[in-house]
């Protein structure tokens, strides 16, 4: 019987059927859910790592010592990650070790686009990218195989469209895989300049092998139809391809690194227009280039975002359906922080304040957005602090008076630590908040080093914010509740105007946790309400105006009681008090 | 069994249960033996945003999402969400959308107003369109939390699918304390006009 799986389901399946023994990751999405299907397998040991590196090094080193393991990842956490992943090209493995990447073309929920066949190339690590869960199942199962194979860490390349749909899935058995013996060899796993030298010889030599296993492995495949048309794709526009263009040839690469040169030539020889159709970079178009062979790549199909059948069928002059469109202007729905949101009244302070707002990745991004407008710079994780503190450096003292930085719990365990210790050993003066809602939000609500939980949802020991700051050197450790404005304001103001590093822990869980319950919905009393907005200050999504009055949307509101603080004439209650 | 891929889209606003309805209708689709393929998105547009939920099936299914022109029937959780997404409807599509509506954040500070009449203009294009207060109908089940489900009773009625398959799809799905509640919003839903 088959299953309906999403592709990263299907990856944590194929993985568990290949003998899987350890995973460590740090969520990202659209990666997340590879690592959260593995936590439900008993045979697997699973962890959610502070980042990327950290969680790379330790699958890296399970794989040495013997152990089938992985690690997944979003496109911007290889940043994180990227150390170990060049260095792993040089010590290769032992047991079998597999590195998800999945890229956001798109960008759905990132804050770029990065087309992640790059660090193959560069790291010179076999990749592999599947084109629907079942691909998904079949190459993660024999990415372990390949890597034990070659002795190389072998990348797999996911994106959001084959991460987060879903398509049916034949399930096998579990291959139970015993734990490789370890043996003490420095030559090729200590990697000081003597023995890197050697080792890079055997990375050369891998490629080259590699290279001639990519000319007939069973990953690429030909699809011989019509002649006069033929396109070179993989992964996920393999899919657009064959639906834009039922007629033309197609050579599918499954391993996207090394790429393969013969097979190529002679696909190119039997076709008389060949297309390569590839989303965000032209990689197999520039090889294909340099191998001599004559495509129509990049000058046709877009660098940007993601594809789909429409943007192919455009692309090579085929007609497209008609469509009604609706005659007036929808308003655009962006996202917006959840009602009963903690970040909410920090970000209603803030706004008020005036201050300027070094930002970072999460939920919390959202307080850029109108009416709370809130946030000034967002770059990658952790770069809230380690900005501020530049910032402030270059525009003086006066500069981390009208100043802060904001950063969730997760993201400070992930890299916003080192950024501390950087502004408190440089004397730095600035304000640090770190939002506190005990969860990895934006992903999906897992857990983290700073919240008390493990992976499975265990108690595990917790990091203490506070105790982590003092100890690093911050003398200004204080913990308000951002539901509370008041105290909020003062504390911020308070902090602001200290000469020195300060960090304001604002403390309240997500709403949306299955420990927070939710408190009956508020309502607003018309006869009160003087329809002056104070309450849609806040943003929030279950507030708007109707015929002159505020009113609540009873589906949505969770009764945090942020608007009813605002309300001037009291008009916010329960509806048992009206 | 067809051979053409038919193509429904759950559209809606971030955090209004189109996860449970686009899994009820993959498991009613596999279960009917046809390849399917559903594409949804985890994520940022998730906190209240426009959600999208593309699902596909048929014989054989490449392409996981459904682009402009190409929905056989479109159901929309929100009103104005219906509006924003009719240019993925084929010619002679079905439009299913719930009256329910949620003003977006750019209505509520303002910035932008609530397109009036949106059921008489989907009439005026020639649309066809059923638009059926789902919420009230979800909390004559029992909790307005079951808008999801009425939806897809209306949907059902608009696909070859037998009701029982329907009902055996919540049954695997839906936590056995809230399998009565839905199969009573399935069958409200099944019965709107």
């Amino acid at each position: 019987m088959k299953q309906l799986l999403l592709g990263n389901e299907a990856v944590a399946r194929g993985l568990y059927e290949g003998g899987l023994r350890v995973v460590s990751s740090y969520p990202g999405t659209p990666s997340t859910e590879i690592t959260e299907a593995l936590s439900a397998y008993p045979e697997i040991y699973s962890e959610w790592a502070p980042n990327e590196k950290v969680a790379c090094e330790v699958a890296l080193g399970a794989a040495i010592g013997g152990a089938r393991s992985f690690c997944a990842m979003k496109h911007v956490g290889a940043n994180v990650a990227a150390d170990p992943l060049f260095s792993s090209s040089y010590v290769g493995v032992n047991g079998g070790f597999v590195i998800a990447v999945a890229d956001d073309q798109g960008m759905h929920s990132s804050q770029d686009e990065q087309d992640s066949r790059h660090y193959a190339v560069a790291a010179k690590l076999p990749m592999l990218e599947p084109a629907d869960s079942q691909e998904c199942l079949d190459y993660a199962k024999a990415a372990l195989s390949l890597s034990e194979r070659f002795d190389t860490s072998v990348m797999l390349r996911l994106c959001t469209r084959v991460s987060h749909s879903q398509s049916p899935v034949e399930l096998g058995r579990r291959e139970e895989v015993p734990l490789r013996e370890y043996q003490k060899d420095p030559r090729k796993y200590v990697m000081m300049p003597g023995n890197a030298k050697g080792r890079h010889v055997v990375v050369e030599e891998r490629m080259k092998a590699l290279a001639q296993y990519a000319e007939d492995c069973p990953f690429n495949r030909v699809e011989m139809k019509d002649t006069a048309v033929g396109v070179i794709t993989a992964g996920i526009c393999y899919q657009y391809v064959t639906e834009a263009m039922p007629q033309a040839s197609v050579l599918k690469l499954g391993m996207v690194n090394p790429l393969p040169t013969k097979l190529i030539q002679e696909f190119a020889a039997t076709v008389d227009t060949l297309y390569v159709v590839e989303e965000l970079d032209g990689v197999i178009e520039q090889h294909c280039r340099a191998i001599g062979v004559q495509v129509i790549g990049k000058e046709r199909f877009s660098l940007l975002g993601e594809f789909s059948q429409r943007t192919i069928a455009q692309a090579v002059g085929l007609p497209l359906p008609e469509s009604v469109a609706y005659p007036e202007t929808v308003p655009v729905r962006p996202p917006v922080l959840c009602p009963g949101c903690p970040h909410r009244g920090l970000f209603f302070v803030l706004h008020k304040l005036g201050v300027m707002v070094s930002g970072d990745i999460g939920c919390y991004t959202l307080g850029a957005a109108p009416p709370l407008s809130a946030m000034d710079t967002t770059l990658c994780m952790g770069a809230s602090i380690s900005g501020l503190h530049g910032f402030n450096k270059a525009r003086g003292e006066e500069s981390a008076k009208r100043s802060v930085a904001v950063i969730g719990d997760s993201t400070f365990m992930h890299s916003g630590i080192t950024g501390l210790v950087d502004m408190v050993y440089n004397r730095g003066t600035s304000t640090v908040i770190i939002v506190d809602n005990s969860t990895t939000g934006m992903t999906g609500h897992q857990n983290n080093p700073a919240n008390g939980l493990d992976i499975h949802g265990a108690p595990a020991p917790a990091v203490s914010l506070e105790e982590l700051c003092r100890a690093v050197g911050v003398r200004r450790v204080r913990v308000v509740d951002p539901g509370d404005l008041k105290a909020t304001e003062a504390a911020v103001r308070e902090e602001l105007d200290a000469p020195e590093t300060s960090v304001i822990i604002a403390r309240r869980p997500c709403a949306l946790l299955k420990s927070v319950k939710a408190k009956p919905a508020l309502a607003i009393d018309p006869q009160k309400c003087i329809g002056c907005k104070s309450c849609l200050r806040i943003g929030c999504p279950a507030i708007s105006m109707k015929d002159g009055k505020a009113v609540i949307d009873d589906t949505l509101c969770v009764g945090c009681g942020l608007c009813e603080s605002l309300c001037p004439k009291g008009a916010i209650g329960s509806k048992e008090v009206q | 069994m067809m051979d053409q891929v038919t193509s429904v889209m759950i559209v809606g606003v971030g955090g209004q249960g189109s996860l449970l309805a686009s899994r009820l209708l993959g498991h009613v689709l596999l279960e009917a033996g046809y390849d399917v393929k559903v594409s949804e998105v985890h994520g940022m547009s998730q906190r209240g945003g426009s959600v999208v939920t593309y699902v596909r099936y048929g014989k054989k299914v490449a392409s996981p999402v459904i682009e402009q022109g190409e929905a056989d029937v479109i159901v929309s959780f929100e009103l104005c969400e219906a509006a924003r997404w009719l240019p993925y409807l084929r010619k002679g599509g079905k439009l299913i959308a719930s009256s329910q509506r949620i003003d977006p954040m750019p209505v509520i500070t303002g910035a932008a107003s609530y397109p009036e009449a949106i059921p008489q203009t989907f009439q005026t294009l020639g649309v066809d369109a059923t638009v059926v207060d789902a919420l009230a109908l979800a909390e004559q089940a029992g909790s307005a939390k079951a808008a999801n489900v009425v939806l897809m009773g209306v949907l059902s009625q608009h696909l070859e699918f037998p009701l029982e398959a329907w009902q055996e799809a919540i049954r695997q799905l839906v936590k056995p304390a809230f399998v009565e509640m839905n199969q009573q919003a399935l069958l409200l839903g099944r019965a709107a006009q």
